[in-house]
């Protein structure tokens, strides 16, 4: 009952100071949007960078070898053996270079070439557009055939069709057998401007046979551990112990460390947005202060009628709540108006979420709690006769 | 049953300036009984104001006893003083005092919020009391669009609102010109007519006569207790 009283009392105050009402809103409104929509944004880029790399595939294991005194990298027959192992299901070493890529007059300079195995599609889940990908035959022939990423086959070919034409990598032919989907660029690096070539021409066409990475497929994503252990074991061995020598990483390493950075970085713009809200609260609290002085005699003449302290100091805390919670209820339209309209321009999928809502709504009232006790109390707290006396 | 519905015993009322202390009230005993019209006389700086805020439960004494309908009012605390000024005093000022932001008929409803009366009830026992003080008409007008004379009736209606044992106006023709003030002094009358104990506080010799009884006050102290006999 007292409670209705207090809420109608609170929302005649607002409404006849509109404007002043406004502006102390506006703090909230301010503060509760910028929460919204830079922890929705945060959340959205997260979730696509986390499927990103996830669709690296929960079995992938890379290892990178950085060498240790003169050995700095593996031989190939090195690198094969690994697979010798239950917990294996594919693996390919790879050997990387630059390369200028011409077909006719058209050229792309600084191209990466990576040299791959036949295993290499299934590891890293590879989508052929057209004709094939590099296949165990053509590392065995040691054939002179090229992959190409989109982008690369487009800038060569435009709209001709490059499968079975040929193109000049560094000056030597190699005959076009397939072309990649479209990809997108990923965390591990696109594809789509990449060629692939077998490894074993790679070894005559870089004239480099030095391993310095492997892709490695576990055979399922419960044996990824024991594969890390095999594969450890065994470079120890060759490396004499000395663990500095490679890295072995999988994917749900780099999606924890990913994780860990995109949540500080997440629990930084919230933490920014936060204050703005607070500074909110601290207009509430000035508007507040101000209101108790102008209706002093408001305040006599209630006390003198009967009231209490306590429904003072609720008649002046539900209009401190009311001021916040609609401000809140605003912020929270524009908020997430905001994350959707910045979601789909960074194309990114960054609504809401229910939590993010529900959290910057109450903190936005406790806010109000926070800053209008202060002077909902003076206001409880002035002795009659004077408020009365007060003009 | 007790008739006596305010009982004074040696009241005293010390205020600290800093070093001085000023006797506000020194000394004062009164006893009005059920459906009597005082009047309260004095000079400003006589101590009427103070005596009139202990009164009324706005302020509290320094020493001596002061019951009210047999309510032993300095064992009170703030919030059942809150509660006797809500049910058992209506005040009228000098000044009217009323919310500018709310309509007549909110003003005369306030008190009877604080009593926790129903909102129904409240709006037709508020509408009873306003045609009852000559104001059906303008009820719903806001205290900036009524005259002097009106806002006094619209306050005064308000001190009837929980329908306390005690009328406590003070100065209440002070701020209206002498037709508004006669009209005011009317209803007064007339409410005590109707049972209602009035206590008025007042400078005006010719207010204070209207009186049945005169209660002179200076320096504190009552100077003489006087029957008005009409």
């Amino acid at each position: 009952m007292r409670y209705v009283e207090a809420l109608k009392i609170a929302i005649r105050s607002i409404l006849s100071n509109k404007m002043r009402s406004f502006l102390t809103m506006l703090g909230i409104i301010i503060g509760v949007t910028a929460v919204i929509a830079l922890v929705s944004i945060g959340q959205g880029s997260t979730r696509s960078v986390t499927s990103q790399i996830q669709s690296m595939g929960s079995n992938l294991i890379m290892v990178n070898v950085m060498g240790r005194g003169g050995e700095s990298s593996l031989t190939y027959d090195q690198a094969i053996v690994l697979k010798d192992s239950n917990f294996i299901a594919a693996i390919s070493p790879v050997i990387s270079t630059s390369v200028t890529a011409m077909y006719g007059n058209n050229s792309v300079d600084n191209t990466t070439v990576n040299g791959v195995n036949g295993d290499y599609q299934s590891i890293r889940d590879i989508q052929v557009a057209a004709g094939r990908f590099i296949l165990p035959m053509d590392d065995e022939g040691r054939n002179k055939v090229a992959v190409l990423g989109s982008n690369v086959a487009r800038e060569l070919f435009g709209f001709t069709d490059p499968i079975g034409k040929t193109i000049k990598l560094n000056g030597q032919n190699f005959t076009v057998v397939g072309i990649l989907s479209q990809k997108g660029s990923s965390i591990a690096g696109s594809d789509d401007d990449s060629i692939f070539i077998p490894l074993k021409t790679m070894f005559y066409f870089a004239k480099n046979r030095e391993i310095r990475q492997i892709y490695i497929e576990a055979t399922s994503p419960d044996t990824v551990e024991f594969a890390k252990n095999e594969i450890n074991s065994k470079l120890l061995t060759i490396f004499k112990g000395d663990a500095n020598a490679f890295r072995i990483i999988d994917q749900s390493q780099i999606l924890s460390t990913v994780n860990s950075v995109t949540a500080t970085l997440s629990l930084l713009l919230g933490g920014i947005a936060g204050i703005s809200l607070l500074v909110g609260g601290i207009g509430i609290m000035n508007i507040m202060l101000v209101s108790v002085i102008e209706r002093t005699r408001e305040i006599g003449i209630r006390k003198a009628l009967g009231a209490k302290k306590k429904d003072i100091l609720l008649q002046f805390i539900i209009e401190s709540l009311t001021l916040s919670g609609l401000g809140g209820i605003v912020g929270i339209i524009v908020g997430y108006v905001l994350s959707m309209v910045l979601g789909s321009a960074m194309n990114i999928n960054a609504k809401p979420s229910l939590s993010t809502v529900l959290i910057s709504f109450s903190f936005s009232v406790i806010v109000g709690l926070f800053f209008g006790v202060y002077p909902a109390n003076k206001a409880a707290n002035l002795n009659p006769i004077e408020a009365l006396r007060y003009e | 049953m007790d008739n006596i519905l305010i009982k004074i015993r040696n009241l005293t009322k010390i205020y600290k300036m800093g070093e001085n202390e000023v006797r506000a009230l020194d000394g004062i005993n009164l006893d009005i009984e059920k459906g009597e019209f005082v009047s309260i006389v004095g000079q400003s700086g006589s101590g009427k104001t103070t005596l009139m805020n202990i009164i009324g439960c706005l302020d509290v004494k320094t020493s001596g006893e002061y019951f009210l309908n047999g309510i032993d009012t300095s064992k009170l605390s703030d919030n059942q003083l809150a509660d006797l000024r809500c049910s058992e005093i209506g005040f009228v000022f000098q000044n009217f005092n009323l919310l500018q932001k709310m309509t007549a008929l909110e003003n005369v409803e306030l008190p009877m919020i604080y009593k926790g009366v129903p909102t129904k009830e409240r709006r037709q026992r508020a509408e009873m009391l306003l045609e009852m003080v000559g104001l059906k008409e303008r009820m719903h007008h806001r205290p900036n669009e009524l005259s002097g004379g009106q806002q006094q009736r619209v306050a005064i209606a308000r001190a009837l609102a929980n329908n306390p044992h005690l009328i406590l106006a003070d100065e209440p023709t002070g701020n209206l010109d002498s037709k508004s003030g006669s009209e005011i002094m009317k209803i007064i009358k007339e409410l005590n007519e109707r049972g209602n104990t009035v206590v008025l506080i007042t400078h005006d010799p010719n207010i204070a006569a209207q009186a049945k009884r005169i209660v002179r006050i200076k320096d504190g102290r009552i100077l003489e207790n006087e029957v008005v006999t009409p």
